[in-house]
């Protein structure tokens, strides 16, 4: 009970729990299963996306490029969609991961083989990716009126009471938690991450690591653009725009160490839906939406300073009980 | 990366002729090339050719000057950016600097307050801006990419906060001297002036000051600097207070040369402000770069975009090639460095 309670994972979700208590004070139908549905809807395409990104900053990298991707296999998708209507709604899922998961790739290699830096390699991709958004489109958009009604139906098919998309971000949240926990790969990412030369030594090979966890962020926002533009009815060439700052706060909030080697799903999960709270229980409480980025600026600010205060205390009280 | 890839192919050329054999046509053509300063200064003659082939005008001073305005205000941060970033740290948190200054320009000036008082809250809001980027990283010794992830949605939230999808217009008749005003001959913009002052006070800070040699120590191994007496967190706490001013002065220039502040003023300048500092050779990973090299980029970047505009180019194909030379510049000297010494290259960890 006590380790529980010791790790962060639980305090993040205790803060989140009274949260969404203090905010259904004021407006009681905060917690009905209507309102929480919509959280839920509102924050899968977020917590789909930052456990990619939690991937790359596990080994000390961040992926900037992931807004990009989304805006890209959702172009791409909106205008498969748009010219051959015919194609079942649902493949429209495996091919925006496949796209998603060669851009990825692209990035992975410029790390793995050409030696760039993570940040350095999805500035890059960034804006070349969104670029291309824009020569495919013409600059134009696709809106809901060009995409077929099975297009648009992806994300919001019911299943069991919850919608299509919130299955999706379960199952990739278990899948990346089977996968971190007992694959591996997925102990190699934490060993790179915490320290590359012994992992290297230890027989963890580098580029493999690298182009792993850029091609699944890659694989992740792919998937997840074709939900954000079937959800939102419209693909453009500035779809989800910003959207990997708040991947990286996400993961940020849930814990995971931008020096590399700390972090955990569940921590991601919990930090994607303290931003998606936050965000529904503006509108719900009459504060202003301009009010948002400050928020989560103070939010992010403070998640920081504690968890890293919190950390070193722990450390402290271990060396502290360490018998010299 | 390893260190043996940050040596400049230059010191190779020169290390052989000191060993008393002059080094082959290709070697030192290589090694010329593989210089970073050289490389780009190449890139920049070429897009200045091709821009003097695409548009006559082109050339003419007055052109030429005026086609630096549009990236002298970024090119003014860049300058304080490339000590943090040898520093081994980041800041992501500059363009918000920017919002937030103009925020409080542009909400003094509807109160009717003068220019100078103006400028000096510009440029102290910047300065205390930085300083808490500064506080928070130093203090708690928390990573410069978090801290300035969260004071960058902190800063442009205050503008968003206050503004909304409101904006300010109204600024005293002189205030917009600044951002569109001439000096010398009434041919040089002001912008290139402050400019080329800051950049100059940056190079004499880098290469000639104890603060410079500091930089270079504590980019290369922070936790040796620190055991040689290198006041390691006075340095940090300086280079983002002083990226938090210049981000401070560039708010007041662009404030003044378009007349009007909204919460998304100069949305996204952090990542066209880094891309002009590495591409100026400055390590991403820190303990190597120097201010010519930024300066050079800074022009490349800038003309390339005035070249490419002229012949409508749009925006987002900017963005493809801004983001294609960006790879294309780290890697080419990276390949020729190993095509020059494949046979004795070492596997690197």
């Amino acid at each position: 009970m006590k380790r529980i309670l010791k790790r962060r994972e639980s305090t993040l979700l205790i803060s989140l729990i009274v949260l969404v208590l203090l905010v259904s004070l004021r407006s009681p139908s905060f917690i009905g299963p209507k309102s929480l549905n919509a959280i839920l809807n509102d924050t899968s395409a977020l917590i789909i996306v930052a456990l990619g990104q939690s991937l790359v900053i596990l080994i000390g990298g961040i992926d900037l490029s992931v807004a990009s991707t989304m805006a890209f296999t959702g172009m791409v998708t909106g205008l498969l969609n748009l010219h051959i209507p015919g194609i079942p709604a649902w493949t429209y899922l495996p091919i925006a991961a496949a796209i998603g998961a060669c851009l990825g790739a692209l990035s992975g290699s410029l790390v793995a083989f050409g030696r760039l830096p993570p940040l350095i390699a999805t500035i890059a991709t960034m804006s070349i990716y969104r670029g291309f958004v824009y020569v495919f489109s013409k600059g134009a958009w696709v809106t809901a009126r060009d995409m077929s009604p099975a297009f648009l139906s992806i994300p919001s098919t019911q299943i069991f009471g919850l919608s299509s998309m919130v299955w999706i971000a379960i199952l990739v949240a278990v899948a990346a938690g089977i996968f971190m926990r007992f694959a591996s790969s997925g102990r190699e990412v934490y060993a790179f991450g915490g320290n590359k030369v012994a992992a290297n030594f230890a027989g963890v090979s580098e580029r493999k690591v690298e182009m792993l966890v850029l091609t699944a962020s890659g694989l992740l926002a792919g998937l997840a653009g074709v939900l954000w533009v079937s959800r939102y009815g419209m693909a453009q060439s500035e779809t989800a725009s910003g959207f990997e700052m708040q991947t990286v706060a996400a993961c940020v909030l849930g814990g995971v160490n931008f020096v590399g080697g700390a972090g955990t799903v569940l921590g991601v999960v919990i930090g994607a839906l303290f931003f998606g709270v936050v965000n529904n229980a503006l509108t719900v409480i009459h504060i202003s939406p301009f009010f948002q980025m400050v928020i989560q600026g103070i939010v992010i600010i403070f998640a920081i300073v504690s968890n890293t205060l919190i950390d070193r205390s722990n450390q402290m009280k271990l060396i502290a009980r360490r018998k010299i | 990366m390893s260190r043996e890839s940050k040596m400049d192919g230059r010191s190779r050329v020169e290390g052989s002729r000191l060993a008393g054999r002059r080094p082959s046509l290709g070697r030192r053509l290589a090694g010329f090339l593989g210089s970073w300063e050289s490389l780009i200064f190449l890139l920049f003659l070429l897009v200045v050719s091709a821009n003097s082939l695409i548009s006559p005008i082109f050339l003419d001073p007055a052109n030429l000057f005026d086609a630096t305005l549009n990236f002298t205000e970024k090119a003014i941060i860049a300058m304080p950016m490339i000590f943090v970033i040898i520093l081994g740290d980041i800041d992501i948190s500059v363009a918000s600097i920017i919002a937030l200054c103009s925020l409080f320009i542009g909400m003094a000036a509807a109160n009717g307050v003068s220019t100078p008082l103006l400028i000096a809250i510009g440029l102290g809001v910047g300065l205390l801006a930085g300083l808490f980027n500064g506080f928070l990283i130093t203090k708690f010794d928390l990573p410069a990419i978090a801290v300035t992830l969260g004071t960058m949605s902190l800063y442009r939230g205050i503008p968003n906060a206050v503004l909304g999808d409101q904006a300010y217009t109204k600024f005293p008749a002189d205030f917009g001297f600044l951002g569109q005003g001439y000096a010398i001959a009434n041919i040089v913009p002001l912008e290139l002036l402050v400019f080329l002052v800051i950049a100059v006070v940056a190079a004499v800070v880098l290469n000639f000051t104890i603060a410079g040699r500091y930089s270079y120590a504590i980019g290369n191994n922070k936790t040796a600097a620190k055991f040689s007496g290198v006041p390691v967190a006075r340095v940090r706490m300086a280079a983002f207070a002083a990226t938090g001013l210049c981000s401070g002065i560039s708010a007041i220039l662009l404030t003044s040369r378009i007349g009007s502040t909204n919460p998304n003023i100069a949305m996204g300048w952090e990542l066209e402000v880094i891309t002009m500092v590495v591409l100026g050779g400055v390590a991403i990973t820190g303990g190597k770069g120097n201010v010519l090299g930024v300066i050079i980029a800074a022009f490349l970047l800038g003309f390339m975009r005035f070249g490419l505009a002229v012949v409508n180019v749009q925006g987002a194909i900017m963005n493809i090639i801004t983001g294609a030379l960006l790879v294309v510049a780290i890697l080419l000297p990276k390949a020729i460095e190993a095509a020059r010494h494949r046979p004795m290259r070492e596997k690197s960890l």
